[in-house]
């Protein structure tokens, strides 16, 4: 298994370098949405900016419509009609994939970046087994041999722990457990031996035993690689056991970031903190819940200033005039709030 | 209470069984290749008490959804009695027997007619239930929105003017208006936003508390259960294999299958880790239960005698019953920080 | 996830700052002018006797043939009857017999469909085999042969129509069926206490009914092509009943002489045919919101 993966990186022809001290991944100032006629666009995403460096494993947080699954599709180039990139830069390796040729970005993707998504089913081909699929990757973007991509493939299914791999590579799509099928997916993912996996709630569809399982896998494999992973999920604690670093998405901006760590211990964002204390958790199943009130905005009439003011315990004035930037508030901290110097408590 | 006699359960089920024949073409007949009998449940013993809130858990294909649809009636059982306070429940439901036991969705947008207003979806329930007098129906709506924390004003809305939360709300009140002793909740919480969850089951622990509703409440959700549940039943291929108050189980679980799925839950804490007692694999097609104990194939403490002998749901400890044959051995195997060991 | 937050960007786009009703209209442009269309049509089928002074029928062999002229706008056909008032009247009759025909099928079709799909069983087993059976005949040969059965004429047309294409609206109406009798709203009523009479025509027709609907229109116009390819082939509505169909198969022995004879009434057919399909577009933008899952 090894021997495989120095093969795939012998053969991997870089296209992009990699310098030391710079972010693999640099969004910057991403804004996503639907262009309108005579400029009346609508933003989904506004001004996302994050980093990643290479072998680190950053998750987004975030409920459904707060745009952590489209920030994600904008890296892979993956934006559903009629969204796209209104504005801003997401640089791979110091390259601005936005503006790169279409040809040379498919390049990229497989060999240098892949995804994993939430419901394998939909993201497999039923009608080619599994096996070839895995190969395929390796095949075009490697320049393997069938007979070369096809072993590749049944190694990599051994390293996903899927038993029996060379007959499971025989398999259609259709014939595997729901686990299986989201190993397959891992597997041709990093079967060209990426340097970047972006992963859309790759367990939310599976049972809680297998989905342990499988954040241990992807766990091995980066630090493995040094693969680095940007995984986005609405689960806090699925989070804490696959990432070092947070952002939390609320109405699509980041309104709080920094090490999982930090952030569970003493969240510096009202939404962030409110999270936390509405998730049950069941290392103290005493604590009492405490629900947000109130639901999220619709994407479509957001209210002035700061998203959460409606719902936040801490609201101002100046919350309601204008969206708080998103500044440090500690090192490595970021935290868009005005009243960020109120918060903070350590929850316990 | 009522005629009840020694039957203190508000639902009791006994020897509940339900297969489901599939590929019944004569060809598959012919050919006769696997098993073509799903088997839902085997043979599921369980009691609901009164006022309580009972947690089914199980991953996908342990049968608990089929469970949930045989008590309200939606499906009939292939053996075994299910009696409601005491007095046996038909299968195929008539207009009181179905109001007695009322059901709340996974997925508030399809669990709403779209085309019918707030209004008249209560209205039409207590018209034929004859809950209140005709004059009376507007009134009785309102408490029942005030009940699921909704105001007056939605009464004349349509499903579609509201959020995922909100709807799963008028869901409750829908299931109330007809007054039911019993409420089964099928992962009612799982399909909204983690931001509303919260109010939500804050809501099914008023409800228990003002109305005395018995609760079955069934979630994947561990940590939502622990948080809110009296009791746990932990289902694994189509029987219940651990049942316990909800501390006791998660303190000492006496199960190896509810100790895997205690110990793979993420966890909010830094390192609470859980290595102890990861599965293999994954459950088994309900096509094909394994003979023994239906556990055996990925419990790393199953032995011989596992592979041999189906156990039973025996008591273990007051109010705690596990079907294991290793439940001793597994009690001596201590739990991870920060939850402590029971011995 | 991602797919709401488009549905609710895509819905903020379309909120302009017009007036509401002025959206409303734009949104249903297609159904308003269909709507012109069709009502165009009907007042002028039903008011036909007061706009033109002729009789469709009665002949008059001294003026056949008669260019268009002030007198005669389409000019006159073989037995001198003039072919404004024949095309008039012919409206009555292809609209009459086609929203007629669509009836007698939507409604036997949708409720056997809505049986089939609601009960299942031994009932819904039935009403497929015998839609198979139907499903398996050219609808021109089956129509052409129940007209020879039956005789030429109104009532045989709409036996044969009605004959062949109840099977779509049942397989339309028993397809939503199965969908919509596992929605939890169904279930839920169910646990309500309420009965399947109650249950399907309260809570599931309103919901299913409109697939049926916007097919009908369509089906309007195939009835009406239906009737006017059998009156072509001379098995449709006996002469000398003024019909698009025969006037056409009467016009096209003269088409290099008076070829409006034989256009004037294809042109019918075909604005006929426009007028429905836009109200049957309008109608399913009006009928199904966004369905949400």
């Amino acid at each position: 298994m090894p021997g495989a993966t120095a093969q795939t990186a012998a053969r991997r022809a870089s296209h992009v370098p990699v310098q030391p001290g710079v972010p693999l991944l640099s969004v910057q100032d991403l804004t996503i949405g639907i262009r309108g006629s005579a400029g009346r666009s609508v933003a989904i995403v506004e001004g996302v900016s994050f980093d990643v460096a290479p072998g680190q494993r950053m998750g987004i947080v975030g409920e459904s419509g707060s745009g952590k699954s489209l920030t994600l599709r904008a890296i892979a180039g993956l934006l559903p009609k009629p969204v796209e990139v209104l504005s801003g830069r997401v640089e791979y390796g110091g390259a601005d994939l936005l503006t790169m040729p279409a040809k040379k970005r498919r390049t990229l993707m497989g060999p240098e970046i892949a995804m994993i998504f939430q419901e394998p089913m939909t993201a497999l081909n039923p009608v080619v087994r599994v096996g070839d699929q895995i190969a395929e990757g390796p095949r075009r973007h490697l320049g393997m041999s069938a007979k070369e991509a096809g072993e590749l493939a049944v190694s990599m299914m051994a390293r996903t722990g899927i038993p029996d791999p060379r007959r499971r590579a025989r398999a259609y799509p259709h014939e595997l457990s729901g686990g299986l099928r989201q190993r397959i997916m891992i597997a041709m993912a990093v079967s060209c031996g990426p340097r970047l996996l972006l992963c859309d709630e790759p367990t939310t569809a599976l049972d809680v035993t297998v989905q342990l399982q499988v954040l241990r896998l992807l766990e091995r494999l980066c630090s493995d690689t040094g693969t680095s992973l940007v995984f986005v999920t609405h689960d806090l604690a699925v989070i804490n056991q696959t990432c070092s670093e947070l952002a939390v998405m609320y109405a699509g901006h980041i309104v709080e970031s920094g090490r999982v760590a930090e952030v569970f211990r003493q969240p510096r964002h009202p939404y962030t903190r409110g999270l936390l204390e509405s998730a049950p958790d069941f290392d103290r199943p005493d604590r009492e819940l405490i629900p947000i009130p109130g639901f999220p905005p619709n994407v479509a009439d957001r209210p002035a200033g700061c998203p959460f003011a409606p719902r936040c315990g801490y609201v101002r004035d100046h919350c309601t005039e204008a969206m708080p930037p998103l500044a440090e508030v500690a090192p490595g901290r970021l935290s868009a709030c005005y009243e960020s110097d109120r918060l903070t408590e350590v929850l316990a | 209470m009522t005629t009840a006699g020694t039957d203190t359960a508000m639902l009791r089920v006994t020897g509940l069984t339900k297969t489901y024949s599939l590929g019944t073409s004569w060809l598959s007949r012919l050919t006769s290749r696997g098993s073509t009998t799903l088997t839902a449940l085997d043979g599921v013993d369980l009691d609901l008490r009164p006022g309580e809130i009972l947690a089914l858990v199980g991953e996908s294909g342990s049968g608990k959804s089929t469970l949930a649809k045989i008590l309200v009636g939606s499906t009939a059982a292939t053996s075994g009695e299910v009696r409601h306070r005491g007095a046996s429940a038909p299968a195929r439901r008539d207009k009181e027997s179905s109001r007695r036991v009322q059901m709340v969705f996974q997925d508030p947008y399809s669990s709403l007619n779209p085309r019918l207003t707030v209004g008249a979806m209560l209205a039409e329930l207590l018209l034929l239930h004859r809950v209140v007098p005709r004059r009376e129906v507007r009134t009785e709506s309102v408490r029942l929105l005030n009940l699921v924390g909704l105001e007056e004003d939605v009464l004349g809305a349509y499903p579609s003017q509201f959020s995922g939360g909100q709807r799963q709300r008028l869901a409750i009140a829908r299931a109330l208006a007809v007054r039911p002793d019993v409420l089964i909740a099928d992962e009612p919480v799982s399909a909204l936003d983690v931001s509303v969850q919260a109010t939500i089951l804050e809501l099914f622990a008023d409800l228990r508390a003002r109305l005395g509703l018995s609760i079955l409440f069934i979630a994947h959700n561990l940590a939502v259960v622990q948080h809110l549940a009296d009791r746990v039943a932990v289902m694994y291929l189509g029987r219940i294999v651990e049942v316990a108050p909800t501390a006791q189980l998660f303190a000492a679980p006496r199960h190896p299958y509810t100790r895997a799925l205690i110990d793979s839950i993420p966890r909010m804490t830094e390192g609470s880790v859980n290595d102890e007692f990861e599965l293999d694999g994954e459950p088994p097609s309900p096509y094909d239960v394994p003979a023994g104990c239906r556990f055996h194939p990925r419990c790393p403490l199953a032995g011989d005698i596992c592979r041999a002998n189906d156990p039973p749901l025996l008591a273990v400890g007051p109010a705690h019953q596990s079907a294991c044959l290793k439940a001793g051995e597994l009690a001596l195997i201590p739990l991870p920080e920060p939850t402590q060991e029971h011995a | 996830m991602t797919t709401a937050a488009v549905a609710t960007a895509t819905r903020a786009m379309r909120r302009p700052a017009r007036s509401r009703s002025l959206k409303a209209w734009y949104r249903n442009g297609t159904l308003v002018a269909g709507l012109v269309i069709v009502g165009l049509l009907v007042l002028v089928a039903v008011l036909a006797p007061l706009l033109t002074p002729y009789d469709p029928i009665k002949q008059d062999l001294q003026n056949s043939l008669l260019s268009p002229s002030a007198d005669h706008w389409l000019g006159t056909d073989k037995y001198g009857r003039d072919v404004l008032t024949r095309l008039l009247y012919g409206a009555r009759v292809d609209l009459r017999v086609g929203f007629l025909a669509v009836l007698i099928p939507f409604v036997i079709g949708s409720v056997l469909g809505a049986l089939a799909g609601y009960f299942g069983g031994w009932f819904d087993t039935i009403v497929m085999r015998v839609v198979d059976v139907f499903f398996a005949f050219p609808f021109y040969v089956l129509v052409i042969v129940l007209v020879f059965v039956f005789g030429n004429g109104e009532k045989s047309i709409y036996l044969a129509i009605a004959a062949v294409s109840w099977v779509a609206y049942a397989k339309i109406m028993r397809g939503e069926l199965l969908v919509a009798k596992k929605q939890d709203y169904v279930v839920a009523a169910r646990l309500g206490g309420m009965s399947h009479g109650r249950i399907l025509v309260k809570h599931i027709a309103p919901n299913v009914l409109s697939q049926a609907l916007i097919y009908a229109m369509s089906d309007i116009v195939m009835d009406i092509m239906a009737i006017v390819t059998l009156g072509y082939l001379g098995l449709g509505i006996a002469p000398p009943t003024p019909e698009w169909g025969s006037m056409i198969l009467d016009g096209q022995e003269f088409i290099t002489t008076q070829w409006l004879q034989a256009t004037i009434p294809g042109l019918a057919v075909v604005v006929t045919s426009l007028g429905l399909s836009l109200l049957g577009d309008g109608l399913s933008d009006l009928l199904s919101p966004e369905r949400r899952k």
